[in-house]
């Protein structure tokens, strides 16, 4: 247990007192907003830089470009969400004058940003990774860590299955099915429908936790059990005894959809107005395994007291007494934003119905690493009430598409079939000892 | 660049095919694991498997150019040097590797102490 006692001396000034007159520039700050900013004005919150520290590493190391400003300052290299500001603030320095709406390339290697990317793709038709940075014009060979998953992704979306997805365009997570924690050991989250699951279940998971040592067990943010401190080599075989339990992955580690948070609803509420449990259940059966430009999380409450919190979710549907509200484009992470009420459906087939067109209109027109909020925020609520509510054809072919993909995703990556293709990730090339000649 | 060979010697580690293209495989050695590197450009390169920030597995990463981008806060790592691209983190030790003619890969591990690490 950590020591709550030994509470440090009080400091000069409390943590809340500092960020009291701080200001944060917006992702979305103007041009004048950020060249009238002071210094001490933070540009970055990941990773805490300030706008002195970037204009002072873009005069001394001569920097030219968003990366370079990366690399010295460290400035929007986590969520990328400032990059747009960062360019502002260089071209100022520069000397040019900063675009107000300036295209965001997808990364150094090009100036095209993501909607030219995808169109090209289209025309150009390439053949692989290598090919279509050749044809696009890209400025290295084999691009970067940044722009190499988003073509990966823009690829597959193009293609579907004649596309031979590239693991090594994918981050480590999405190559093990697992998420990599800080000491280099992996997590594993198997999927509960809907956040439910029986004493059977628990007994399976707690015996394989037993048997393999697992370090932590965590219940996560989205109604999921984490196992933590897992070594890579033996995720293949945690993979398998939790198949043979009956559990399939929980793509917690992909950008998928990962879970539907849901409440206990009519069948034990005394206030619930819907079955928001069935429901949820219902949709991740339909939405699990497919492939997003990030991840996307679901919510289903049973009535306005949304304890599913699904108002900060990417899809939110709350019950009311005659069916049910759906809201889009809500996040809780380094921004927190609201999701924007899209309609009110009546029947309860109309819900995986409207969302599913609307995860596969985020499939086609996201850019690759954009939540739904920023997506929604991007395009506008309106136009995406227009696509999902009013153009009553556009939908039904948006879902029936997202139904027909859904037959090629819904494959569990911890099956074996699938674990046998990827094994060299998981063992040594080779073991070298001192005492072992060659 | 100074490299200290004295008491190392070139064992074999396997095949060139082994090392899947832009990616890399671990081997693991008495001074831990040694990540081995294969470009685009099939170019092999061998570093500890220890990303100078904060101990990230480098083999894990992603292989574009000769750099490596860390899976745990993308940091790049060069890997014709073993140094942090722009961050004053250090670098991480680099291994001699030398593929032959009839595409087997060999290993000299280095038996120099990994510096530790920079102030940051």
């Amino acid at each position: 247990m950590r020591q709550l006692s030994k509470l440090p001396a009080q400091p000069k000034r409390w943590p809340w007192e500092a960020h009291e007159h701080e200001i944060v520039l917006d992702p979305d700050a103007t041009v004048r907003e950020v060249v009238s900013a002071p210094g001490t004005a933070r540009v970055c919150t990941c990773n805490d830089v300030r706008k002195e520290t970037i204009v002072d590493a873009v005069r001394s190391h001569d920097l030219k470009t968003v990366k370079q400003i990366g690399n010295h300052t460290s400035a929007a290299t986590a969520c990328h969400s400032c990059a747009r500001v960062c360019k502002k603030l260089l071209d100022h320095e520069l000397g040019r004058q900063p675009k107000e709406h300036q295209v965001v390339p997808v990364c150094s290697c090009t100036d095209m940003g993501h909607d030219e990317v995808r169109k090209k793709i289209q025309i150009e038709r390439p053949c692989s990774l290598e090919d279509m940075m050749l044809r696009l014009r890209w400025r290295t060979a084999d691009g970067c860590a940044q722009c190499r998953p988003a073509l990966n992704y823009y690829m597959s979306m193009a293609f579907g299955q004649k596309y031979d997805d590239d693991p090594r365009s994918k981050v480590i997570n999405e190559r093990v099915h697992a998420n990599i924690q800080r000491d280099g050991t992996y997590s594993v989250v198997p999927r509960m429908f809907g956040g439910v699951t029986t004493p059977s279940q628990l007994r399976a998971l707690a015996e394989v936790a037993e048997r393999f040592e697992v370090k932590a067990i965590k219940i996560t943010g989205g109604q999921r059990i984490d196992l933590l401190g897992i070594r890579k080599e033996l995720l293949p075989a945690i993979w398998g005894a939790l198949n043979k339990a009956g559990f399939i992955s929980g793509h917690a580690y992909a950008k998928s959809v990962r879970t539907v948070k849901t409440c206990v609803g009519t069948e034990w509420c005394r206030y619930g107005v819907q079955d928001s449990t069935s429901m949820g259940i219902d949709l991740e059966h339909i939405m699990w395994g497919t492939r997003t430009p990030h991840k996307v999380k679901l919510g289903v409450s049973g009535c306005r007291r949304n304890c599913a919190e699904a108002t900060i979710k990417d899809v939110g549907i709350v019950a009311v007494d005659d069916g049910w509200d759906l809201y889009v484009g809500g996040a809780s992470g380094t921004r927190v934003r609201a999701a924007r009420f899209l309609c009110r459906v009546g029947r309860d087939h109309d819900v995986p119905e409207y969302s599913g067109a609307f995860i596969q209109l985020y499939r086609e027109e996201g850019w690759y690493g954009e939540r739904t909020a920023a997506f929604v925020e991007r395009v506008g609520i309106r136009y995406v009430r227009e696509r999902i509510v009013k153009d009553i054809a556009g939908r039904n072919l948006l879902f029936s598409r997202f139904m027909r993909n859904q037959k090629h995703d819904q494959v569990d990556p911890w099956a074996s079939a699938a674990v046998d293709q990827v094994q060299e990730h998981f063992v040594p090339l080779s073991r070298l000892s001192k005492d072992l000649p060659s | 660049m100074k490299r200290s060979l004295i008491g190392s010697s070139w064992r074999r580690i396997g095949t060139l095919d082994a090392i899947p293209c832009r990616g890399a495989r671990i081997v693991e050695t008495d001074r831990g694991p040694v990540a081995v590197f294969r470009t685009g450009d099939d170019q092999v390169f061998a570093l500890d498997d220890r990303c100078p920030r904060s101990g990230g597995p480098l083999s894990c990463g992603i292989v574009h150019g000769h750099q490596v981008t860390c899976p745990l806060h993308a940091t790049e790592v060069c890997l014709e040097t073993g140094e942090a691209i722009g961050q004053r983190v250090g670098r991480v030790l680099q291994h001699a590797v030398q593929v032959t003619e009839d595409r087997e890969v060999y290993l000299a591990v280095s038996n120099e102490v990994p510096r530790p690490r920079a102030p940051s």
